[in-house]
């Protein structure tokens, strides 16, 4: 059996931290740039100017893209002939968000009671969904996420006979009433499907997905389509100061759902939207 | 698009020549809060108790900046969501905070109040923390240093860019710009 020490872990996720939070994918960065030339407001395109310009700021001068550096939120498939040594999963993990967070001069966003609200000073504990798969791998993606974009969230149970346009209704009402606050243009990750809590999940794993990518199902390729486009017809455009484009992206989950329910999540991500992803 | 040049403290008179889509470059001496001072600075007033600030005038910026490294004065410094300081805002701008900045939707109650007491709320870039830091000249923290980012921080501020969002005369960017963009 293969073996692989929790300080390997703790080392990696430490990097991946401060990775997400200084350099932003190219696949978003080229979506940005596309919109700017699609952008028609001139108050949008400024905005898309000065979001492209701090992209670079960001990657040539080592400052966080945002301020808001995250939760920190882990995927984990584990390949189940890894034997992990040394230590915990979990605490591997919470001891490189430590270390990330400390040494990349990272925010410290994390409160210890949802209550009583006294920050924890390290940005612990992380967020982790683990599931094991065959093989003798480890891959871990690594999704800081923002306190300003996972409030517009918000998940529906719908009746199976709302059906398709019951889902665009809730999905596009949704953003329109999330307006500026998320920090458009945004990428919406749609979950449909599955029970309240697996919807969810679902649609923050929609955010994962590199962007532009179309759900390999024709039908919701489809779908995303024509989210995309009844989103970017609101008006909202580049931090709701009005323009075309509103959201870069629209991507669907889907899992199989009881006879009795059609569940459906939005998690939005802003224009941020960072996502690192390692194999060991 | 003219940008016009706001040096702080604000006057009535720099307020009420502000409309909503103005762009703005901002000068002078700025100070942060969030949702942890707020909730302090609501406490102190409606107590009657004296403010670690004096609000006449300001500009009250919504951020909560990432650790400054060795020799940098901030670290990334971008707008935090505005509405959840609306329970607050009120109040603020009844003892003399002239400008907010921040971004996203205000509720009815602040737009009314900026109306009344001569105020405007701007936004700069949400997710623009790495270029508008490049904007902060200085920094110190001047209250409520237990509550880490969340402290009140003193900012000098060279060209600060933000957008008028709500002016005194009760318009409202974010209406605008749907009405005008919107099929």
């Amino acid at each position: 059996m293969r073996e692989i020490k929790a300080s390997t872990i703790t080392e990696l996720v430490a990097e991946m931290c401060q990775e997400a939070n200084l350099y932003l994918g190219e696949d978003v960065v080229d979506a940005l740039k596309k919109a700017l030339l699609e952008e028609e407001s001139p108050a949008g395109k400024e905005v898309l100017k000065q979001i492209l310009e701090n992209v670079d700021i960001a990657r040539s001068e080592q400052i966080p893209i945002c301020q808001d550096t995250g939760f920190a939120v882990f995927f984990v498939e584990w390949g189940q002939e890894v034997h992990l040594t040394g230590g915990s999963l979990e605490e591997a993990i919470n001891e490189g968000v430590r270390k990330g967070y400390r040494e990349g001069y990272l925010r410290k966003s994390i409160v210890s009671d949802p209550l009583e609200r006294i920050n924890t000073g390290d940005n612990t504990p992380a967020v982790i969904h683990t599931i094991l798969v065959p093989g003798d791998k480890v891959k871990i993606t690594f999704a800081p996420k923002g306190g300003g974009s996972e409030n517009m969230s918000a998940v529906k149970m719908l009746k199976p006979s709302d059906g398709v346009e019951g889902v665009v209704d809730f999905v596009v009402n949704h953003v329109r009433e999330s307006g500026s606050n998320p920090c458009p243009p945004i990428v919406v990750g749609v979950g449909i499907g599955g029970t309240f809590e697996k919807v969810a999940l679902l649609a923050k794993k929609a955010l994962l997905r590199p962007l532009g990518q179309p759900h390999p199902k024709p039908f919701y390729a489809n779908l995303e389509q024509r989210l995309l486009r009844e989103i970017n017809n609101l008006g909202i455009g580049p931090q709701g100061f009005g323009g075309r484009v509103t959201a870069l992206a629209v991507h669907i989950e889907t899992f199989p759902a009881h006879i009795a329910s059609l569940p459906a999540a939005v998690n939005i991500n802003c224009h941020v939207a960072r996502h690192v992803e390692r194999v060991i | 698009m003219t940008v016009k040049h706001l040096q702080t403290p604000l006057s009535d008179e720099d307020v009420l020549g502000l409309k909503a889509g103005d762009s703005v470059l901002i000068s002078g001496v700025i100070y942060t809060a969030r949702d942890a001072a707020h909730k302090k600075l609501a406490e102190l007033i409606e107590r009657g108790e004296p403010l670690p600030i004096d609000l006449k005038g300001q500009v009250i910026y919504y951020v909560g900046p990432t650790p400054a490294k060795p020799g940098q004065v901030i670290g990334s410094a971008g707008p935090t969501t505005s509405g959840r300081m609306d329970k607050y805002t009120p109040l603020l701008l009844k003892e003399g905070m002239k400008a907010c900045i921040g971004k996203g939707l205000r509720n009815a109650a602040v737009k009314e109040a900026l109306k009344k007491y001569k105020g405007v709320y701007l936004a700069a870039v949400g997710g623009a923390g790495a270029l508008l830091s490049k904007r902060i000249i200085s920094s110190e923290v001047v209250a409520y240093p237990e509550l880490g980012t969340e402290a009140i921080y003193r900012l000098e501020v060279k060209d600060f860019p933000a957008t008028v969002i709500n002016d005194a005369y009760g318009n409202d960017l974010y209406e605008e710009g749907i009405k005008a963009y919107a099929r």
